[in-house]
């Protein structure tokens, strides 16, 4: 699938899920976020980062850059979209998903390998997982408690919107959540890496679910 | 300046200098960006190797990897600053390294760094200064997107009110596309980057002299965001880019001698067309100003072009300084007047200092770790200490995952990386002040063959070394003389091994009030292996082998350091023994798990592998291969050349007939089982502590001593 990987100033991870996705059998394509979504893309990535090196708030300068207007088209006419970790914020900081992304309740920057069990909602990333499978995936942020009110929760359960929990309590996120998506479903946003547990060499412990997400997009 | 440079300045110039000229020179010949006292003597260690690419006017040390491929590397400190504003200086100091590493036209993969600050279980400041340093490096690595993979941490009363912040970082290229640096006349000087400020005049200075006082205007001002847009538009404009240089110490003063020095070349620079953040900037601070990120380009008329396109694309501030000539100069106008016209090899050579040495009175006897019959209380406090506890709450704040090359993570002996052309990258940081302290000669040696075993564990080759030299004042001959030895060890170590020299820095004047730091010299080494050895689970009924020599030589041991003992033998490197344990470890990469056997001896080693798999070990201490008179010298000499390794159980036959083949002293000393790390010696147990215990104190001690001290 041609997979657009959206680059931000300060965008980080914008090369790893390029890699990965040539790894994969897609063909990715570099859109700087000034340009235009090119016809062709079928897909979009929002790679982590610090885009405008975090300022204000993480995701809130770059949720107002030139290419969100077409990623919210995009978004309407049911475009698999998935942002991972600062292109989470980003989503949901352009209220494309519901909730926010806090500072960890520890304080501070985590990178360290957990695990996030799948919950059962259809996406078009999550195709081959079956409901409660864990996937081995490395965190890595500073801004990653996810927060809603209890009403916006429960009716994203109801609506199967929570995708991804922590097996673990890692920064405090409500309901241990990892990733939700938007209530058609083809917009994901996910706070670990999915990119940096999909291979071998990467993932110590068993790199096979996190690489379902990206081959996902294949089966559609 | 020292009043001798002032006279051969003048001498030179024939005429007085201008105020611009003594600030340009002032920060030339500072011991910082000179190294006028350490130069001469650092022309002992080998830098030669097939593989190793030595250009003119290169920032960082370049070797050749296969495949069309080089690796970059290069080692620095920010000691004095980080010692004042913990935060800045050590942030900057990430910053300094990876415009190194982009001078050379390659993108950073990673970051190592090494910490030292006082008694943490102790002194309040020190724990301050290390939330800073590692909020600092945090903040600043995580937000370039480059990996932090590993470093070293230390704590030693010696730093007290003080800390060193080294940091070093590796960087991957093509080889065609490597910056060669050349310029010719009429090419065009680029200054690119952040705006030149007030922050940091006089920085190179500050960190040439003792620190008596807290000069925070001599600490620069971090700012990430700037450095990744300097980084992506550099590796975009990297085909356009006759040489480049970063701005380090010196500012722009060094940069622009320095690179018409080693170009052979003339540069003229019109400080009216430099960006400052401050429009009343004078001449001398301009040139002197050690603002951040910023970059010196040298581009012709096409290259200009295209620097203009991708810093406007980046949105990256640049302007265009001054033109190269063939005049040797180095020239600066200000409102179209010349305040300084300075022969760049003038500029760019201080006259050598020599100082006096002479050894200081003998640290070193024949004290050794008593004998008792129970060590668990001791050992228990040794791995919750700040000597062994996990590094855990330090790493687990730098991103060490992205740029997806990470295969194996900080907290193992080394980190490595993932390469392009199918090789796997082993680096690894250490330094051990204690042993210098005793002894520079072998403590340095020691620090050097420590980082190679660490490699090797890995099941690299070593291939390359970056020292960095930290020393108090080399005006004080025992200093001077410790500063000696350490390059003569680094010298000797490297001829015998092959493993040349591919960089490194010196740091002196490390001293405070209190008096200079121990002698500090802390060693990358950077090995390849064909493979990605992935550490295998251990299971009931493994074994686990020992291969080295241990001897009774425990002076400077983290045991003495417990125990307030001073005195003893610092450890000693046998050369010969060093590489044929090296390799014959390095050979069962494939077969077991390895880990090096260092601070905190035998015992610490060993537990360590029990915390990490969740599995206790019973160890026969009268099987250890060495002079041990008794149990407590086994579990705690910090010996050399030693590698722990466990094989499964099903596997033991082929280990040992491969340590058997290479001939290197072993044994089979212990068998995984049980829930408690049990040492015995003649049947009896001596030490014994529950695993899961262990695992606790390990894990949880630092980030107690950190917040409640």
């Amino acid at each position: 699938m041609r997979v657009g990987v959206v680059v931000f100033p300060g965008s980080n991870c914008d090369r790893d899920v390029h890699h990965v996705l040539m790894d994969t059998g897609h063909e990715p394509a570099y859109v700087w976020h000034e340009h235009a979504i090119p016809d062709n893309i079928e897909a979009l990535i929002l790679p982590g980062g610090f885009s405008y090196g975090d300022r204000l708030r993480a995701g809130a300068i770059a949720s107002h850059s030139p290419i969100m207007r077409h990623v919210r088209y995009m978004a309407r006419e049911g475009m698999p979209i998935l942002g991972i970790c600062n292109g989470f914020q980003i989503l949901a900081e352009g209220g494309l998903l519901p909730g926010v992304l806090l500072h960890n309740d520890t304080a501070r920057f985590t990178c360290r390998w957990t695990r996030i069990r799948y919950g059962g909602a259809k996406t078009p990333f999550t195709i081959p997982l079956r409901n409660g499978d864990a996937i081995p995936i490395p965190v890595a942020n500073g801004e990653g408690r996810y927060h809603a009110d209890p009403d916006t929760i429960r009716h994203m359960e109801e609506n199967s919107q929570v995708v991804f929990r922590y097996t673990e309590n890692i920064n405090g996120s409500a309901g241990d959540i990892a990733g939700v998506c938007n209530i058609d479903g083809n917009v994901l946003g996910l706070m670990p890496h999915p990119e940096r547990a999909a291979e071998y060499d990467t993932n110590p412990y068993d790199h096979r679910p996190a690489r379902s997400i990206f081959k996902s997009l294949g089966d559609m | 300046m020292l009043d001798s440079e002032m006279s051969h300045l003048r001498q030179s110039l024939g005429r007085e200098p201008t105020e611009t000229e003594t600030a340009i020179i002032s920060a030339e010949w500072s011991e910082h960006c000179s190294y006028k006292s350490s130069r001469e003597h650092l022309r002992i260690l080998p830098r030669d190797a097939p593989y190793v690419i030595s250009d003119k006017g290169l920032d960082s040390g370049v070797i050749d990897v296969g495949g069309g491929y080089v690796v970059t590397a290069h080692i620095e400190s920010h000691n004095h600053p980080s010692a004042v504003e913990p935060y800045g200086g050590a942030a900057t100091g990430v910053g300094g390294i990876i415009r190194d590493i982009m001078s050379a036209g390659t993108r950073p993969i990673c970051i190592l760094d090494g910490l030292r600050f006082g008694d943490i279980e102790a002194d309040r400041h020190a724990a301050w200064l290390l939330r800073g340093a590692v909020r600092g490096i945090s903040d600043y690595g995580n937000c370039l997107g480059i990996p932090t993979i590993g470093g070293e941490t230390g704590f030693d009363p010696s730093y007290s009110k003080y800390t060193l912040v080294d940091v070093a970082a590796v960087g991957f290229g093509i080889r065609e596309r490597l910056i060669h640096n050349t310029a010719g006349p009429g090419d065009h000087i680029v200054l690119l980057g952040g705006p030149t400020g007030y922050d940091g005049v006089g920085g190179a200075q500050f960190a040439s002299e003792r620190m008596d006082e807290e000069d925070r205007s001599a600490v620069q001002i971090p700012d990430p965001f700037m450095e990744k847009m300097v980084m992506e538009a550099i590796l975009k404009l990297r085909p356009y880019i006759k040489a480049l240089k970063d701005l380090g110490g010196g500012g722009l003063a060094c940069a622009a001698s320095e690179t018409a020095d080693a170009l052979g070349v003339g540069i003229a620079i019109d400080t009216d067309a430099v960006h400052t953040r401050d429009n009343n900037m004078t001449p001398p601070q301009i040139m002197a100003s050690e603002s951040q990120e910023r970059m010196l380009a040298i581009v012709d008329d096409t290259g200009l072009a295209h620097i203009r396109e991708v810093c406007g694309r980046f949105r990256v501030p640049h302007s265009i300084i001054g033109v190269v000539n063939d005049t040797g100069t180095l020239t600066v106008r200000h409102h179209g007047t010349v305040v300084a016209e300075l022969p760049a090899s003038l500029a760019a050579h201080a006259p050598p200092l020599r100082w006096p040495s002479k050894p200081p009175t003998p640290g070193e006897d024949h004290t050794t770790i008593p004998d008792q019959n129970d060590y668990t209380h001791t050992l228990e406090r040794m791995l919750g200490g700040a000597d062994c506890a996990s590094r855990n709450w330090i790493y687990s704040q730098y991103d060490h995952e992205v740029g997806i090359r990470t295969v194996s993570r900080p907290g193992q002996d080394a980190s490595v990386l993932r390469l392009d052309n199918g090789k796997y990258l082993a680096v690894s940081m250490c330094g051990s002040p204690r042993h210098c302290h005793l002894n520079p000669y072998h403590g340095t040696m020691g620090c050097f063959e420590e980082a190679c075993r660490n490699v090797r564990c890995a099941g690299a080759t070593p291939v390359a070394m970056l020292d960095h030299l930290q020393f108090g004042s080399p005006e004080d001959p025992q200093i001077f003389w410790s500063f000696l030895q350490s390059v003569r060890a680094l010298a000797d170590y490297s001829k015998h091994t092959g493993i040349p020299c591919i960089g490194g820095k010196v740091s002196l004047y490390n001293e405070t009030d209190t008096g200079p730091i121990k002698p500090s010299p802390v060693i990358l080494v950077l090995g390849l292996a064909d493979q990605n050895f992935r550490r295998r689970p251990i299971r009931d009924g493994d074994a686990l082998y020992i291969i080295g020599v241990t001897k009774n030589e425990t002076g400077g041991s983290s045991y003495h350091h417990h125990t307030g003992t001073g005195g003893g033998t610092c450890p000693r490197v046998d050369m010969v023994s060093s590489t044929s344990n090296g390799v014959a470890a390095s050979s069962l990469a494939g077969l077991g798990t390895i880990h090096d056997c260092s601070r905190g001896g035998l015992a610490v080693a060993a537990s360590r592998m029990c915390i990490t798999s969740d599995m206790g070990c019973t160890i026969d201490l009268d099987a250890i291969p060495g002079d041990v008179p008794h149990p407590g010298v086994a579990l705690f000499a910090e010996s050399h050349s030693r590698y722990l390794v466990s094989i499964p159980y099903n596997h033991t036959k082929e280990a040992a007939h491969t340590l058997g083949e290479a001939g290197v002293p072993h044994a089979r000393i212990g068998t995984y089982g049980g829930a408690s790390i049990r040492f015995e010696a003649g049947a009896t147990p001596v030490c014994n502590v529950m695993v899961d215990k262990a695992h606790n104190t390990w894990s949880e001690s630092l980030e107690r001593m950190i917040h409640h001290g």
